[in-house]
């Protein structure tokens, strides 16, 4: 085991990929000469040569469609957008092309694309560099929506999703990039079907995802020292959603609680709230329970970005309400 | 006098101009018949744009256009039963009949759509020219392969238009920018929305060679075309053509037309690619009514078989209506490690 960041085991990824495929290559937004805005392509362009490390024009729909054309040639590009809030000029490219024309062409064509991006809150940049928006597009069909939160997931799903012959999209939360964590010197692809128990319990359910998870098992080690054991769900792919895993949770633990850091309105967290009403109803001993963002713009001061983003003080009190403790 | 042009190959324009003119006419009385839906959008009038470029791209050049994609699929070759199927929705169709009209597919012929957001295809187009430019694997084949991308003025509107100008100049990408201007974005003049009316100026603004030709003229465009594929093919970047042309027909199936003038149509279409370029082969004696009624007669064979194999095509079954969303089997090759563990800060269960 290597102690390692998870913007370094994003890089170990970029760097594994290249070096295997000569089909791989790397384009966007400073990742270049700037070595990414998140360091996480820092040195690849000196390693790899322009050719293959290509800075792109602030043109999101365009280099995002001309990585769809490029995979539709045979290549297998990696596209960086460099966060959320400017997928958002991408979504015409990712909606209309990406994830339809598979089905639509008949099954004739397929685009093995993987875009990768940073996501979510919590370093106060206010309201338009602050979105989550991976359970957007966790809604439409045709494309794998992944969310790593540990370094092995860093490096592996990035590794994974280039073996898919089908658009996946990679959800980074900015926060995690300076987060170590240890990393097996052997550690690859990963499973990117299921979801992963992070911690076990019996007494409620934790659901979250991405940069949430660590604040959910904070959460969980203060709750058992009031005795609860919380187990802690991470969904790590928010589509193909994998309910099992989730659903044998709450079966037995007959409590959840979601942690989501986008609006509740339309949330992810609403989905999976929606599954375990259809699919473990019976074995609930109370509500299904969400933490998530306020109905705001996230705000730039600290003290009101911190109110606006779910805390794991919020988790523990409304776990502590689930289970009829206040 | 001297014939510019070989006869057979001046007979095999005019065969593909009309088929293309025979089969939308055909599809216009089975849309009137319910045999086909949705949106339907005539190529009628334009016809010498497609007979005139589409023969030049070879079948290692990949083709992207739009919704006004029937002229350009069929001189590509696609069968036109696999057309017409695909218009009735039918399994047997082009692309499975799943996206009618506006979503023509072949990959055997490298026709990537069919796609029908305006302006949504010059991407994609950049992105076939960069792999072709870059094919790592099998340097030889894609060498001197082209994109084809046909868009039109509507697009030059689009962000997507400009962005993808540039960035196919930038890096000096294969590809033909090849925009139909028929003069209206939908029900909208290009005076209307457009401050620089001159389509192929616009190129210049990213050191794009472009030009702009009579689009009513099946030799012109297939000249400038030709010219155009050679300098791409050659490694000099990008090109852009503009086709001056004119739809005949309604933007989609319907449309009172309130937007321009039965006078304006009328003239327009005293320049029919068609009749123009009979009128041509007939004043250089290549062209006989036999001629004639020996292409009219095929064609319409060729036609009634379409429909005979459109109608006889199977419903695709309802349970399949979800393959392909995903490439099939894709649970079984995710499955690559153990289920996930967690490493640092925290306990884990494998």
């Amino acid at each position: 085991m290597t102690k390692i960041t998870y913007r370094e085991a994003v890089r170990d990824g970029l760097r594994e990929a290249l070096q295997s495929d000569p089909r791989v290559f790397l384009m966007g937004e400073d990742v270049g000469k700037y070595g990414g805005t998140y360091a996480c392509s820092k040195g690849l362009l000196a390693e790899f040569g322009p050719d293959r490390v290509r800075d792109t024009p602030l043109s999101e729909n365009t280099f995002v469609g001309a990585g769809i054309g490029a995979a539709l040639g045979g290549m297998r590009p990696i596209v960086e957008v460099m966060t959320v809030n400017f997928s958002l000029l991408a979504l015409d490219q990712i909606v209309n092309n990406a994830a339809t024309i598979r089905h639509m062409s008949g099954g004739q064509f397929t685009v093995p694309l993987v875009v990768r991006m940073a996501t979510g809150a919590g370093r106060q940049v206010a309201a338009q560099h602050s979105h989550s928006f991976e359970g957007w597009y966790a809604h439409i069909p045709g494309i794998t929506v992944l969310t790593p939160a540990t370094v092995t997931d860093a490096k592996g799903m990035l590794l994974s999703a280039l073996r898919e012959p089908d658009p996946v999209f990679i959800f980074e939360h900015a926060f995690l990039y300076p987060m170590e964590g240890e990393l097996d010197e052997q550690a690859g692809a990963v499973d990117i079907t299921k979801a992963a128990i992070r911690r076990p319990g019996r007494d409620v359910s934790l659901i979250t995802f991405g940069g949430s998870l660590w604040k959910a098992l904070q959460a969980a080690e203060q709750l058992a020292t009031y005795g609860v054991e919380a187990e802690v769900v991470d969904l790590r792919v928010l589509r193909p959603l994998d309910t099992r895993t989730m659903l044998d949770s709450v079966r037995k633990t007959h409590r959840a609680v979601i942690i989501d850091e986008a609006w509740r309105t339309g949330s992810f967290a609403a989905e999976i709230s929606a599954q375990i009403m259809e699919g473990a109803f019976y074995d609930l001993d109370a509500p299904v329970a969400r933490v998530c963002s306020a109905e705001v713009p996230i705000p730039y001061p600290k003290h009101l970005e911190d109110a606006a983003l779910p805390q794991s003080a919020t988790i523990v009190r409304t776990v502590k309400g689930v289970l009829g403790q206040i | 006098m001297t014939i510019p042009v070989d006869r057979q190959h001046a007979l095999e324009l005019l065969r593909q101009m009309m088929r293309i003119r025979r089969f939308e006419e055909k599809c216009v009385e089975l849309y009137g018949l319910g045999k086909i839906r949705g949106f339907l959008h005539l190529y009628i009038g334009e016809e010498a744009v497609a007979a005139g470029a589409m023969p030049i791209f070879t079948m290692e050049d990949a083709i992207v256009a739009t919704y006004r994609e029937h002229g350009h699929s069929l001189v590509r070759g696609t069968p036109m039963g696999s057309l017409m199927a695909e218009l009735y929705g039918k399994a047997n169709g082009c692309a499975r009949g799943r996206g009618g009209s506006m979503h023509f597919f072949d990959a055997a012929r490298r026709f990537y759509g069919g796609l029908a957001i305006v302006g949504g295809g010059l991407p994609v187009a950049v992105g076939l020219a960069l792999a072709q430019k870059l094919t790592p694997l099998d340097k030889g084949r894609n060498k001197g392969a082209v994109t084809a991308c046909f868009f039109g003025d509507g697009a030059v509107a689009e962000g997507e238009f400009h962005e993808s100008l540039n960035l196919a100049a930038l890096w000096k990408l294969p590809v033909l920018f090849l925009c139909e201007n028929n003069l209206y974005a939908m029900g909208t003049a290009l005076a209307r929305h457009q401050s620089q009316t001159d389509i192929a100026k616009k190129a210049e603004a990213y050191a794009i060679a472009a030009e702009a030709v009579d689009g009513m003229d099946v030799l012109a465009v297939e000249e400038a075309t030709r010219r155009a594929a050679e300098t791409v093919r050659d490694g000099n970047g990008p090109y852009l053509i503009e086709y001056r042309t004119y739809r005949f027909r309604a933007h989609s199936m319907y449309d009172p037309e309130l937007y321009r003038t039965k006078e304006e149509v009328a003239q327009w279409k005293e320049r029919d690619p068609i009749e123009q370029f009979k009128g041509l082969l007939r004043e250089w004696k290549s062209l006989t009514q036999e001629d004639l009624d020996k292409m009219e007669e095929a064609i319409a064979t060729e036609i009634a078989d379409a429909i005979t194999f459109a109608e006889r095509g199977p419903w695709e079954p309802i349970e399949d209506l979800t393959k392909d969303v995903l490439t099939p089997a894709i649970s079984s090759h995710q499955s690559v490690a153990s289920t996930p563990t967690l490493e640092g800060g925290g306990k884990s269960k494998g």
